[in-house]
């Protein structure tokens, strides 16, 4: 375990050390506060609900979750770096849980600083706390299951770009997958009513904090970094 | 220390290594010498539990390589063919990663006795990415020494190197010769004779020849040769030197050049010596010359299979050889 202290902790000053951080998080504080003040002026409600649930956040989410996260293996495995770690005594999931806890440290900071939102939001009119500290929980959940699939993606090619669009087709299919209900059969239907990755999270817009949504997250995120794992290992059967 | 039994991998349907045995005694530095795509690398790679083999056993330090990787792995120290070095952080910064990975105990002290071994404590507060080329492969090599293992697996360590670095790094991985076991793969045929107790020559996947430096070079070299050059040789010159007793053959080499090849230990010098002044043939120099490592290697690599490219050009490895001196 002490090992995925030591990969997240360089891993999070590559982080800091490249730009691609700042650039995500300003980016990202930009078009998302941009968004909300449209939505706040024209709907004159002191509520997060509109934002939160906009089709730009979610589709933006996706974009920075997996660029975010296209970095941590791809590029290690094109300079060579991924020998040093696979040599030392060091477990391949150790090596995934490292990258992917700094990856999440980064979003959830990046989460943090939009938290002044809210502060407007409280200043301006009388929102309800609850409701926006349940959707922010929403998001961040959202944003952790994506960014395991970032690490997957990434885990797969030695290319950032081929990550990134790789990772961004995969959260789509699985957000565009419940469309496909409507050509199966009722045993086929509930599971695959089960996985579009957005669906699980607009009951936490709502207030609603449902432990089936934060499972559907969490074993979400666990799926794939384990598959990330397991395409480290297939590496080495090369 | 290092037991390797028929190891044999394969990529796909090419085989790069073929029931490859070998082992490497505690405090021994062995020499991995072969032409580039020989399997040097493969075999390093699984050595250092990179990766699996396809069949045979593999143990370094009394641990089997895919069964208990990680306690292997924790006795190798592994100085990769593309140095892995991340470039954003400072050498201090990436060997304190190198040695918290590793478990080591006093990491400040681990770092400051690599920095000074490697004379890299100059750079220990520079980025790696603003590092010159020889700078990087000593970080690297650093990097592979930091936890003091048991063993040293160095793919090419002084390549990139200047003349004075590669002689400071030859002497740092012979100092470690006794306490570590040390492998490293090399182009460079002298750094072999000068750095390694043993050597071992792979082509194509299998062991050709295994032995010391020196063995192997007067086991293949079979008789003595001696150039000759002679100012003013009659056209009857190379007929008559053949004659002399203990003279295999004579080759006339450009203008005024004789390659004489002797028998077994007898030195016909003193006669082709006196035979030239007798006839007033002018000699200019006589040199006796001694079959080196690399013509060894290249008879010991080549075979009519492989394409001329595949063969070490001499004079590359000659000027290398001036270089390391």
């Amino acid at each position: 375990m002490r090992n995925v202290y030591y990969v997240a902790r360089r891993e999070l000053n590559a982080y800091l050390a490249s730009p691609i951080a700042y650039v995500v998080a300003a980016v990202y504080l930009a078009v998302l506060g941009g968004l909300s003040g449209f939505i706040l002026y024209y709907s004159r409600e002191a509520t997060l609900r509109y934002t939160l649930t906009h089709g730009v956040t979610l589709l933006f989410l996706v974009l920075v979750t997996q660029v975010l996260t296209m970095r941590l293996l791809a590029d290690e495995q094109r300079q060579g770096t991924i020998e040093l770690l696979l040599t030392s005594p060091v477990r391949d999931w150790e090596v995934v849980v490292g990258k992917y806890l700094a990856g999440l440290a980064v979003f959830a900071l990046m989460v943090l600083l939009s938290g002044y939102f809210p502060i407007v939001l409280m200043r301006i009119g009388d929102p309800d706390v609850g409701v926006m500290l349940s959707g922010y929980l929403g998001f961040l959940l959202l944003g952790s299951a994506l960014l395991a699939i970032g690490v997957f993606a990434s885990s797969v090619t030695q290319n950032q770009v081929v990550a990134a669009v790789l990772g961004m087709g995969i959260a789509i299919l699985m957000w565009l997958s419940g469309a496909l209900t409507e050509f199966v059969g009722e045993g086929l239907r509930t599971v695959i009513e089960y996985l579009p990755i957005f669906d699980h999270y607009f009951d936490f817009v709502r207030g609603i904090i449902d432990t089936r949504h934060i499972l559907y997250y969490v074993s979400v995120a666990v799926l794939f970094l384990f598959l990330s794992a397991r395409v480290l290992e297939a590496r080495r059967w090369r | 220390m290092i037991s390797v039994q028929g190891l044999t991998k394969d990529y796909g349907l090419v085989r790069a290594l073929d029931e490859l045995s070998f082992s490497v005694n505690e405090g021994e530095i062995l020499g991995f010498l072969g032409p580039n795509g020989a399997g040097k690398t493969t075999t390093m790679r699984i050595l250092t539990g990179y990766m699996p083999p396809t069949r045979g056993i593999v143990s370094v330090a009394g641990y089997d390589v895919v069964e208990q990787s990680l306690d292997a792995r924790r006795h190798i120290g592994y100085l990769p063919e593309t140095v892995p070095l991340y470039g954003e952080m400072t050498v201090y910064d990436y060997l304190d990663f190198c040695a918290a990975i590793r478990r080591v105990r006093d990491r400040r002290q681990a770092i400051d006795r690599v920095l000074e071994a490697c004379d890299i404590g100059d750079v220990s507060d520079h980025l790696i990415a603003k590092l010159s080329k020889g700078y990087r492969q000593r970080v690297g090599l650093a990097q592979a020494l930091v936890h003091d293992p048991a063993v040293l697996v160095l793919d090419e360590p002084t390549i990139g190197l200047d003349p004075r670095q590669i002689l400071s790094v030859r002497e740092l991985i012979r100092g470690l010769g006794g306490e570590h076991t040390v492998i490293l793969s090399t182009h460079i045929l002298p750094e072999v004779s000068q750095v390694c107790q043993r050597v071992l020559i792979i082509n194509r996947g299998r062991i050709v020849a295994e032995d010391t430096p020196e063995r192997l070079t007067s086991a293949l070299q079979g008789g003595t040769r001696v150039h000759l050059r002679l100012a003013k040789a009659s056209p009857e010159a190379a007929g008559m030197l053949a004659g002399v007793p203990g003279v295999r053959s004579v080759t006339p080499i450009g203008v005024d050049g004789y390659e004489v090849i002797c028998d077994g230990a007898d030195d016909p010098r003193p006669e082709l010596a006196e035979m030239a002044v007798h006839r007033g043939w002018g000699l200019l120099e006589m040199r006796s010359v001694a079959m080196s490592l690399e013509e060894v290697f290249i008879q010991l690599t080549t075979d009519e299979a492989s394409p001329p490219e595949e063969r070490v050009p001499a004079g590359e490895v000659d000027d290398r050889r001036e270089e390391g001196r």
